[in-house]
């Protein structure tokens, strides 16, 4: 059943993107992740949620659940697997309105074959991603291996250091993908427990305002309502078929995905302050780390100084796709020596930045830590004391 | 959809394909009365040239299906990919089709939200895909949204094989049968899915084949009014394969007259409140 109890959904004025995330005063709370994910989308306007249990992300789930119950969101259920779960999100976003879902490790795997079709359906769905191990022996633990696996989905993705980045990314999330000229899906991924399950000062904005509804007709692709000019789709459909023109098709298709998403990279600008922060940009030795791992390598950071160690630099990356090519080549170009600290076994990060900068030799392969466990900073530490010797 | 929507301007419409110009003045949408199978060659909507092989069972159902909506300028087709998708895909219906044996998932979604954005509108979702889209890959997804209570009407294009990929066994193919990846004949009967739609949530289901034509057409119209109030539904029809049966191109309607004296007799089932509402909407 869709949803009739809509007074507070409407009591709540709707404002662009701007005002909620740059202009509209700020006050000081206490929560934990998966809270900051429910205050993010009780901002949205959201349409439609879809939910399937899974640790670490049920909670944001449940909480999502309780927003539809209190009116803010038109429709709610829970489906019967992941796969079903991202299936029914296309599907409503197809209807030309604005989604939103949620899943961990094993269940983004699960929901795997979806994500490109979002992607090249140019749908622009948020989904936020509680990173947790996928890898035998059974692993709940947190680890952020699911991102490697997304990294050519065509999807944007976006890594959040902390609760306060996750309520930020996902409304940036919103306003992005929806951009026209954008349209594609955002992961809004972070580090699951570390972010979901910690409590965190987060500063919101009033929740008596949410994002202005989403137009469909801004789209490239007009929704599936029947309320447009019919048309038939193609003569001959492009699947299966063995010739050159439908090789063209598709592959312009798939270029326009990609091109879509470098049209993304002024909008994150805009609205998250760009792909990447640096801190001591002239350091002689650089941190590129994402998520929790930032947090670990400030601490690194803090502790060195306190040892006398004063060149160490830090450049947490927040757009992984986009990702910061020139931005890290430039912010890099002054390190003799670049660390990547990972919360996975495969050190995707690593190679990324290997291969966007010049004399890749310079970056040491680690500290990488799987299965559960953490990050203490002294194994950063550890890692710049033996590479430099 | 209102038919000002599709209807051009004067200054516009000397530079129109003369097949829209034909759908506009010909076409099945926004008739005072909805076509029936009946009305087939009348209009060249899914009655063009079309992909599929000579003599295919599904391309006829789904002709047939076409021609019967009750409302064809407010539904939008669901499909899967396999054989289905070639004629879908040449029809001015909205028709999405993605990853195989997701349908019933997409239609549960987008019926949710075109109630969302559209509540005063009657949006017909229509889920019309081949055996193994519905009984294998697709099972669970289908027997959820039923048990779901989905207003989603399932149509299962059944031509108990895989064509598409050329030829192998599905859960819907007959004991017995060789087929690739049924080397020495399959092991088990067809999946028993006109059963479970009964134990499932459907409160409409039928089982026809295209040697009925006429039956085709209204069992698929019942189940798209029923599915509009009432709940999910589901037809399942018999739309032989030459290619991979290996029977003549000419032999498809003898084919599906066979199992319908057969294994593949009409059988109809509705609950009372499906009763009444179809009733209801005949009156």
């Amino acid at each position: 059943m869709s949803n009739t109890n809509t007074d507070i959904h409407t009591a709540q004025k709707p404002v662009s993107a701007d005002e909620m995330l740059h202009s509209a005063a700020r006050s000081r709370t206490f929560i934990t992740g998966s809270e900051a994910v429910a205050e993010a989308v009780k901002r949205a306007n959201v349409d439609m949620a879809i939910a399937y249990p899974i640790t670490p992300q049920s909670e944001s789930m449940h909480l999502t659940g309780d927003l539809y119950a209190q009116g803010y969101i038109g429709d709610y259920y829970r489906a019967e697997n992941e796969f079903a779960v991202m299936a029914a999100i296309h599907g409503a976003s197809l209807g030309g309105g604005r989604v939103f879902t949620a899943t961990s490790g094993p269940g983004t795997l699960r929901a795997m074959e979806m994500f490109p079709v979002w992607a090249g359906s140019r749908q622009p769905i948020v989904c936020a991603f509680m990173c947790r191990g996928v890898a035998l022996p059974p692993s709940i633990q947190p680890e952020t291996i699911e991102m490697a696996f997304l990294l050519d989905t065509g999807m944007i993705m976006f890594h959040a250091e902390n609760a306060q980045d996750y309520f930020d990314f996902i409304l940036a999330g919103y306003a992005i993908a929806e951009q026209p000229e954008v349209h594609l899906p955002v992961g809004v991924f972070a580090d699951g427990f570390f972010v979901t399950h910690t409590r965190e000062v987060v500063m919101l904005p009033p929740d008596d305002i949410k994002l202005n509804v989403y137009d469909p007709t801004f789209a490239p692709i007009p929704p599936f309502d029947m309320e447009h000019v019919p048309m038939r789709m193609v003569r001959d459909p492009l699947l299966n078929k063995s010739n050159f023109v439908s090789y063209a098709a598709s592959a312009s298709w798939h270029q326009e995905v990609l091109a879509a998403a470098e049209r993304a990279r002024k909008h994150i600008n805009h609205y998250m302050g760009g792909l990447i922060e640096v801190e001591n940009p002239d350091a002689d030795v650089m941190i590129i780390a994402s998520g929790t791992a930032v947090s670990q390598s400030r601490e690194a950071i803090r502790a060195m100084k306190d040892e006398g160690i004063n060149d160490v630099g830090l450049i947490k990356v927040k757009s992984v796709r986009p990702f910061p090519e020139k931005e890290i080549e430039q912010a890099t170009a002054k390190a003799s020596l670049i660390i990547v600290p990972e919360f996975n076994v495969g050190g995707w990060l690593s190679r990324e930045v290997k291969a966007s900068i010049d004399n890749n030799k310079r970056v040491a392969p680690g500290p990488r830590v799987f299965g559960g466990a953490s990050m203490p900073s002294e194994i950063i530490i550890g890692e710049i004391k033996k590479y430099r010797q | 959809m209102s038919k000002k929507i599709i209807t051009p301007v004067k200054e516009f419409e000397e530079f129109l394909t003369p097949e829209y110009k034909e759908l506009i003045a010909n076409g099945p949408y926004n008739r005072d009365k909805p076509t029936t199978v009946d009305d087939l060659g009348t209009f060249y909507e899914m009655t063009g040239p079309h992909p599929h092989c000579a003599g295919c069972g599904v391309s006829l159902a789904i002709r047939l299906g076409l021609a019967s909506l009750p409302a064809p300028e407010d539904t939008i087709v669901i499909g899967t990919p396999g054989c289905s998708y070639f004629a879908l895909t040449q029809s001015t219906l909205n028709y999405s089709c993605t990853a195989f044996g997701n349908q019933n998932s997409v239609a549960s979604g987008l019926k949710r939200m075109l109630k969302v954005r559209h509540p005063d509108k009657q949006k017909d979702v229509l889920v019309m895909v081949g055996d193994g889209g519905v009984a294998d890959i697709g099972l669970d997804n289908t027997l959820h949204s039923w048990f779901r209570g989905e207003n989603i009407a399932t149509v299962m294009l059944d031509n108990e094989v895989y064509g598409n990929t050329g030829g192998q066994e599905s859960g819907m193919t007959t004991e017995g049968t060789v087929l690739n990846m049924a080397p020495t004949g399959k092991k088990f009967p067809k999946i028993p899915m006109f059963e479970l739609a009964k134990t499932s949530g459907c409160v409409y289901a039928a089982k026809v084949t295209v040697a009925s034509p006429k039956k085709v057409g209204e069992t698929i119209r019942k189940a798209i009014l029923v599915a509009r109030e009432i709940g999910p539904t589901y037809v399942q029809v018999y739309g032989p394969c030459p290619t991979n049966l290996k029977f003549p191109p000419s032999k498809t309607i003898e084919a599906a007259k066979d199992g319908e004296k057969s294994y593949y007799k009409y059988e109809e089932y509705m609950t009372d409140g499906a009763k009444e509402y179809l009733n209801r909407s005949k009156a």
